[in-house]
């Protein structure tokens, strides 16, 4: 069983990162009081951004220098593309809903249309991603050094610091706390000063930027071909907020506990202690558990209590 | 002058921006945005054969855009539609392929199961919602992958024909909805019988929702909630049974598209036609007839774009992305309000 487990770790690691990323992003803007549907959306932009990037800069630019410019493509398109539903949520009052739909099927669209008109089959391959390295010395370290520091992407090491950064920004600052403010009772932090818009613009703009990297990395480890889908990470994503209780740890326990089971029904044909179990049921089990977990918060939810409520100056 | 209904002004601004952004897109790739829209449009209307075409890509965007709409009655927004569309496909397909009875009967079977299947896959948010107030909109998420998975193994499982392992068998042609006359009034186009369920749909749901009792209290429900608990109304029972009706909707949806504009079942697909749906219902503003034009307009705008894209190369999700651009619009469509507002003070005040 350990082998197993050690053999597959890495794969559910590589599944977890742009899902703990994304999840991450949602959380900001959630908590800031806007919902955002529109990950999965948002996630097709940095993959596409990603891709294109490093297709153009990878035969010009010395070896091992696109692959992070790429990445910051993706974080910026993905901010830049996210200002549409920070724009129709915040200062339209649009239902939060229907726009992050329309994000999500415009940047279906609008990806597929450019890379169509770029390499004509709408796929963008790039030569080299970024590559598994094992750390020297903490590799050897028993067990640990096994599951963490064997054959790891350095993105899995910047994703886990932004983890820390972020959870540090939201609830060790003046500026995590005023966001929070917002999502739970704008008004009342309205009164007491805050910029609300500023705010729920800020929350957006970094859902964005983060499911943007989150795309651009699903590009350059696994990946390496754009395909113009996702194929749901990004409700899955979003599916990790409600799950961890919209807590960055809790956010990191459901991402991981995700990313392992896309990873076992991924692989369960290879692997005889799996092939047993029906493949469909491995397939939906981490939508059924999400159902469930609806069902059992439902009475104690953590939820922000002003989301998805548009805010109007003034209100009480 | 009568004034035009609100919702016609929304409707059309939102497609004016929708046809500029996409305009603006063509330009952006160096084509011609007039040749683009024209050879869309001859794409969709230039021959009996691709009128019947048009129709045909409508019908499945009539039903899903009236359970979509249908759901929004009650204050619920189903964006399930695509994983109740698979479901009912899903059924229908099953019944198609194994039972052996006499044409008609076969059909009605059919249909009976694709709208039990997408209403089974409705009732689950709709029951999450009623009893543990669970967000319809991710239990739909949800819901939509499970369909997703469902098929995907089902199929290949099941109904896996000589070849292919990613579609299933192709229907017998009783089990069909083309019908030979349809077939041959249109010269041979994907029309099929689906229209006849799509249009009785349309008036089976006006009449629900204008004349019976249920209709007003669905609405009652979607208006306030605990206003109608308060006037007596089973709120939970309306949600559910609304949940069920939008799914079986888009169950037929399944059929029309499935056994109808398709013969056989692919797997790996979530169909764009469930969020096309949101499109529909949002433009003909949640009333069934304003469905049926939305339809008929994105049905226009998809049927099209594969001549399009023969003729000058634009890539075909150009229909994709002025429908995205559209329910962007109307979903802001208070930015349309405010302009419409100061052009008409302007109007006045400048004499």
């Amino acid at each position: 069983m350990w082998d197993i487990v050690a053999q597959i770790f890495p794969y559910a690691i590589a599944y977890t990162i742009p899902l703990l990323i994304t999840a991450l992003g949602g959380l900001f803007s959630e908590r800031s009081g806007v919902i955002n549907i529109g990950l999965e959306g948002l996630m097709v932009i940095g993959y596409f951004c990603t891709a294109i990037t490093v297709r153009y800069l990878e035969p010009v630019m010395p070896p091992g220098t696109a692959v992070p410019i790429g990445l910051l493509a993706g974080f910026v398109g993905g901010m830049i593309f996210s200002l549409l539903h920070a724009l129709a949520s915040i200062n339209l009052n649009a239902n939060q809903v229907i726009s992050g739909t329309a994000i999500n099927m415009m940047a279906g669209a609008l990806t597929v249309y450019l890379a169509r008109t770029i390499t004509g089959s709408g796929n963008i391959l790039i030569r080299t991603g970024l590559f598994r390295r094992t750390v020297p010395v903490l590799s050897q370290i028993p067990i640990i050094g096994r599951l963490f520091f064997t054959q790891v992407y350095s993105s899995t090491w910047l994703v886990l610091a932004i983890l820390l950064i972020s959870w540090f920004l939201l609830y060790k600052t003046a500026f995590g706390l005023r966001l929070r403010s917002c999502g739970e009772h704008p008004g009342a932090a309205a009164s007491a000063g805050i910029n609300v818009y500023l705010m729920r613009y800020l929350g957006v703009m970094i859902s964005g930027a983060y499911a943007g990297l989150g795309g651009g990395i699903i590009m350059v480890t696994y990946s390496g071909e754009f395909g113009g889908t996702v194929a749901g990470l990004g409700f899955l994503a979003l599916a990790s907020l409600i799950f961890g209780q919209w807590k960055p740890f809790g956010v990191l326990g459901a991402t991981f506990f995700f990313g392992f089971a896309i990873t076992i029904a991924n692989v369960s044909q290879v692997i005889p202690e799996f092939a047993v179990i029906p493949p469909l049921i491995l397939r939906v089990f981490p939508y059924v558990v999400t159902l469930l977990a609806l069902v059992v918060f439902s009475k104690s939810s953590q939820a922000p209590k002003a989301i998805g409520q548009p805010y109007y100056p003034g209100q009480g | 002058m009568k004034r035009m209904p609100e919702a016609l002004i929304m409707a059309i601004s939102a497609i004016v921006l929708g046809i500029l952004a996409g305009a603006l897109l063509m330009v952006s790739i160096g084509s011609n945005p007039i040749a683009g829209y024209y050879h869309l449009m001859r794409g969709s209307l230039m021959s009996v054969m691709r009128i019947g075409n048009t129709i045909a890509t409508s019908i499945t965007l009539i039903l899903t855009g009236l359970s979509v709409a249908f759901a929004f009655k009650t204050g619920l927004f189903n964006i399930g539609a695509s994983g109740q569309m698979l479901m009912g496909g899903l059924c229908a397909v099953i019944i198609g392929l194994n039972v052996v009875i006499p044409r008609p009967l076969l059909l009605l079977l059919m249909i009976a199961a694709a709208f039990a299947g997408g209403a089974a896959w409705g009732s689950v948010p709709g029951f999450l919602k009623a009893k543990f107030n669970v967000h319809e909109v991710v239990a739909t998420i949800m819901m939509n992958w499970i369909a997703y998975w469902v098929v995907y193994y089902v199929v290949p499982t099941y109904l896996k024909g000589a070849f292919l392992e990613t579609e299933s068998r192709i229907l017998p042609a009783q089990a069909s909805l083309r019908a030979p006359w349809l077939t041959n009034l249109f010269n041979g186009s994907y029309i099929n019988l689906g229209i006849v369920i799509a249009l009785v749909a349309v008036f089976v749901i006006r009449f629900i929702l204008n004349r019976l009792a249920l209709g007003f209290e669905l609405k009652a429900v979607g208006f306030n909630r605990h206003a109608a608990l308060y006037a007596g109304i089973h709120v939970n029972r309306n949600i559910i049974l609304s949940m069920v009706i939008a799914g079986g909707l888009a169950g037929l949806a399944g059929v029309t598209f499935y056994a109808g504009y398709a013969v056989n079942m692919q797997i790996g697909v979530l169909p764009i036609q469930g969020f096309d749906g949101i499109a529909v219902a949002l433009l003909g503003a949640n009333n069934p007839l304003g469905v049926l034009g939305a339809a008929l307009f994105f049905g226009l705008l998809h049927s099209g774009k594969g001549f399009m894209n023969a003729m000058t190369g634009i890539p075909p999700e150009i229909s994709d992305a002025i429908i995205a651009t559209i329910i962007y619009f109307t979903a802001t469509s208070l930015i349309i309000q405010r302009v419409w507002v100061r052009f008409s003070r302007f109007k006045k005040g400048g004499k």
